[in-house]
């Protein structure tokens, strides 16, 4: 069963724990000019987006890398990028229709989301729950749940 | 590590900047932020130099937490000689720029003399430029902002700016970052003004190491689950700083009509129950709560004004959300001034935070202005007409325009109350210390509060020290010099780590060090942590000294030493001031005079 990010931005106070723990994770340092989750605020800090790699099946990334160096995580699901095979040809980061995945220029190579490996930083260290790891065929299962209340 | 271990020096006189090595001595004397900016500031300029002038020196200044995973990592302070005061002048600020500083590879960013010509700072990593700032010199902050951004087509850049009240020298011009987040205290902005420095606009991509990463990360994960567990933290997230005006108007220690009176009968209309209540028209003054970097609290307010509100209604430019009340803000357009329109006060707000200013000295300002309006001493023709009523609405947000752009009645308000109420012959209604004005906590009412108003070394401020519980449980100057001696140190180490005040609701000196030792090579021990805290207050102290500033000014208003409380828990009270005081001293092994004795300055290493 894989699982997926789910994201609510309604949660989001916009304090880039996330973006830390992400670069963390990966770099080994704080900075979030290198995570590959990104909150984006508007109007403000009226409202704050976390977006990040949705993991789609058919990853535009993974079709349009001509050294196939993305490829699927068996357990998790997530596309990953192979350090040693990727070439920088950024093709990837043009056919992405989210611009989820990003080319760094200190290593010459793209980054985007790979689940830490089924383990997200990102939600472990999300204070107010606005980013979670659930069920990934059952992402809008809370949301219904609301709704469900509602009316 | 924890720290980047470089600085950023700029000249402003000759336009050159350069990186020099972090004087390591020094941090490992002062830790970061507050405590080393201070240190940097003694040993870089003269204490008699005039805060507005060349020889005045501009430190920002990160801490060895700022940037990291620590929850409220992303403070930064700026250190100068305050316009408002004479005396060292320390603002501390949340919001992104502090991170963005410490991301892009520097602990400290000194700045020298005063460019002939406006300027502002572009830093991207290594990469530093002095700018010609002529097309955002004569704007407002919301503007300057935009216009970086958009003229470095990099919406990521991170700016610290002023306004038209910075550049043109109001006494109480704040340093605005993130459009709502300030250096707000003490007239920094008007120091920034003075060098003609507009902006500084940071972009970081080098990140924060520290010195042991698993030990840091288990420690902060530990003290954020502290933290989040906290009935404190869950106050501040839920009902943000101003939970307090409900508390202060039950105790009777809320400054009202210039602290002619403790309670104020409009608290109803302005507190946090008011903030999210519907209105009629279907209206809700508070959208949602928003985080400074790295803040697991997230006590800021993200709020908008009713757009039939009379402030607004044909000015669509303001008919979006932006910063909303926190307590000091409500205090200081509501109670002190009397006014209970909770629009209105959110305006008044909006407007320090596009033109640069500080609500609190605002605030304090206009109700002196107030009350020598309703004594006959200044008229409609001394305040281009507005009467200048106590309670009047209309006459808060147009002054606070006024002054932000530095307009008519508005440079005179922009003179600071000490300065404006000496011009009418009437010193004694500046509800001061050292020149700046009061938080929003009576002395009367809280005597710990008082001796901390009095020793202050940035004049009158509520975040030097915490004695408010030991205030709230016994009204009288008993046993208060102790706290507050022992209270004003270790927020001066918390200052100086990277780190919110706003966590000491539940962290101790342990939960710091715990993080910090981790951060930091050097073995930071709890001892060592605290006794930072008290060499930095003492070198402050120095500062003052040095400047001309004596133990006369370790003092209160005459209305709080000598009329009595009108009501509330302290009626018939007067602050205790003359007990607590000698008490102090001698605490802080100072002489009579408010001195460091030689035994003192020599045990901390000064």
């Amino acid at each position: 069963m894989y699982k997926s990010l789910l994201i609510d931005p309604e949660k989001c106070t916009s304090c880039l724990q996330c973006e830390m723990a992400c670069s963390f994770e990966h770099e080994g340092v704080f900075n979030p000019a290198k995570s590959r989750i990104k909150v984006f605020e508007f109007e403000h800090g009226r409202t704050a987006i976390p977006y990040t790699c949705t993991q789609c099946d058919e990853a535009w990334c993974m079709q349009a890398c001509p050294v196939d160096a993305i490829t699927m995580n068996r357990v998790t699901g997530a596309k990953e990028v192979n350090d040693s095979l990727c070439v920088g040809c950024k093709v990837c980061t043009l056919a992405c229709p989210f611009g989820t995945i990003n080319y760094n220029q200190n290593t010459g190579k793209v980054i985007k989301c790979d689940l830490c490996g089924g383990d997200p930083e990102c939600a472990k260290a999300c204070p107010t729950g606005a980013i979670t790891y659930v069920n990934a065929d059952w992402t809008g299962y809370e949301r219904m749940r609301t709704w469900a209340l509602s009316s | 590590m924890g720290w980047q271990k470089k600085i950023l020096r700029v000249d402003l006189t000759n336009g050159t900047a350069a990186s020099e090595p972090l004087n390591m001595e020094w941090a490992n004397l002062y830790l970061g932020e507050r405590g080393l900016a201070t240190k940097y500031l003694w040993e870089n300029m003269d204490p008699k130099a005039d805060a507005m002038g060349p020889g005045n020196v501009l430190v920002f200044a990160t801490g060895p937490l700022t940037g990291t995973m620590a929850s409220t990592s992303g403070r930064y302070a700026v250190v100068t000689k305050g316009p408002l005061t004479g005396a060292i002048a320390c603002s501390n600020s949340g919001g992104k720029f502090g991170a963005e500083l410490k991301f892009a590879g520097y602990d400290l960013l000194v700045i020298h003399g005063k460019s002939a010509t406006p300027v502002y700072l572009h830093i991207v990593d290594d990469n530093v430029e002095v700018l010609p700032a002529d097309d955002i010199w004569g704007t407002s902050v919301w503007h300057t902002e935009e216009w970086v951004k958009q003229h470095h087509q990099d919406p990521l850049i991170k700016v610290a700016s002023i306004g038209v009240s910075g550049e043109r020298g109001v006494r109480f011009a704040c340093i605005v970052n993130d459009l709502h987040r300030a250096a707000g205290r003490s007239g920094v902005g008007a120091v920034m003004g003075s060098k003609n420095l507009k902006a500084v606009a940071v972009r970081g991509t080098v990140g924060v190491k520290v010195y042991d990463p698993e030990r840091f990360m288990e420690a902060v994960t530990k003290t954020k689950a502290l933290l989040w567990d906290s009935d404190g933290r869950r106050s501040l997230t839920e009902h943000g700083t101003n939970a307090m005006i409900d508390s202060m108007q039950e105790f009777g220690g809320l400054p009202t009509r210039n602290f002619q009176e403790v309670q104020f009968g409009g608290v109803d209309k302005i507190n946090p129950a008011a903030m999210v209540e519907t209105k009629p028209s279907g209206h809700r003054n508070l959208i949602t709560n928003k985080a400074c970097f790295g803040c697991t609290i997230a006590c800021g307010r993200i709020a908008h004004i009713d757009k039939e509100h009379f402030t607004i209604v044909n000015r669509k430019e303001y008919w979006h959300a932006s910063g909303g009340l926190e307590y000091e803000t409500a205090y200081a357009f509501g109670p002190v001034v009397g006014i209970d329109d909770i629009d209105a006060l959110t305006f008044a707000g909006f407007l320090m935070n596009e033109h640069g200013m500080d609500p609190i000295s605002f605030g304090v300002t206009l109700a002196a202005a107030m009350e020598l309006y309703e004594m006959g001493v200044i008229t409609d023709k001394d305040t281009d007409g507005v009467p200048l009523n106590f309670g009047n609405a209309e006459a808060l947000t147009i002054m606070a325009e006024k002054t932000g752009k530095y307009e008519g009645f508005g440079q005179i308000l922009g003179l600071g109350s000490k300065r404006m109420c000496e011009k009418y012959g009437h010193p004694e209604l500046s509800m001061s210390v050292k020149g700046q004005e009061f938080a929003g906590y009576d002395s009367r009412a809280l005597q710990g509060m008082g001796l901390g108003y009095a020793t202050s070394n940035r004049g009158a401020c509520h975040l030097k020290h915490d004695t408010f519980a030991e205030d709230m449980e016994d009204q009288t100057g008993k046993g208060k010099a102790r706290p507050c001696k022992d209270s004003q140190d270790v927020t001066a180490m918390v200052d100086s780590s990277g780190v919110c005040l706003f966590t000491t609701s539940s962290w101790g000196v342990e939960e710091f060090q715990q993080q910090i030792d981790a951060a930091c090579e050097g073995d930071w021990t709890v001892d060592r942590l605290r006794e930072v805290g008290e060499r930095t207050w003492n070198l402050e102290r120095q500062f003052n000294l040095a400047a001309g500033l004596t133990a006369k000014d370790d003092t209160l208003p005459k209305r709080l030493l000598e009329v009595p409380a009108p009501s509330g828990t302290a009626k018939g009270r007067v602050s205790e001031l003359g007990k607590m005081l000698p008490e102090y001293y001698k605490l802080r092994g100072w002489t009579a005079d408010g001195v460091p004795t030689k035994k003192t300055l020599t045990r901390l290493g000064l």
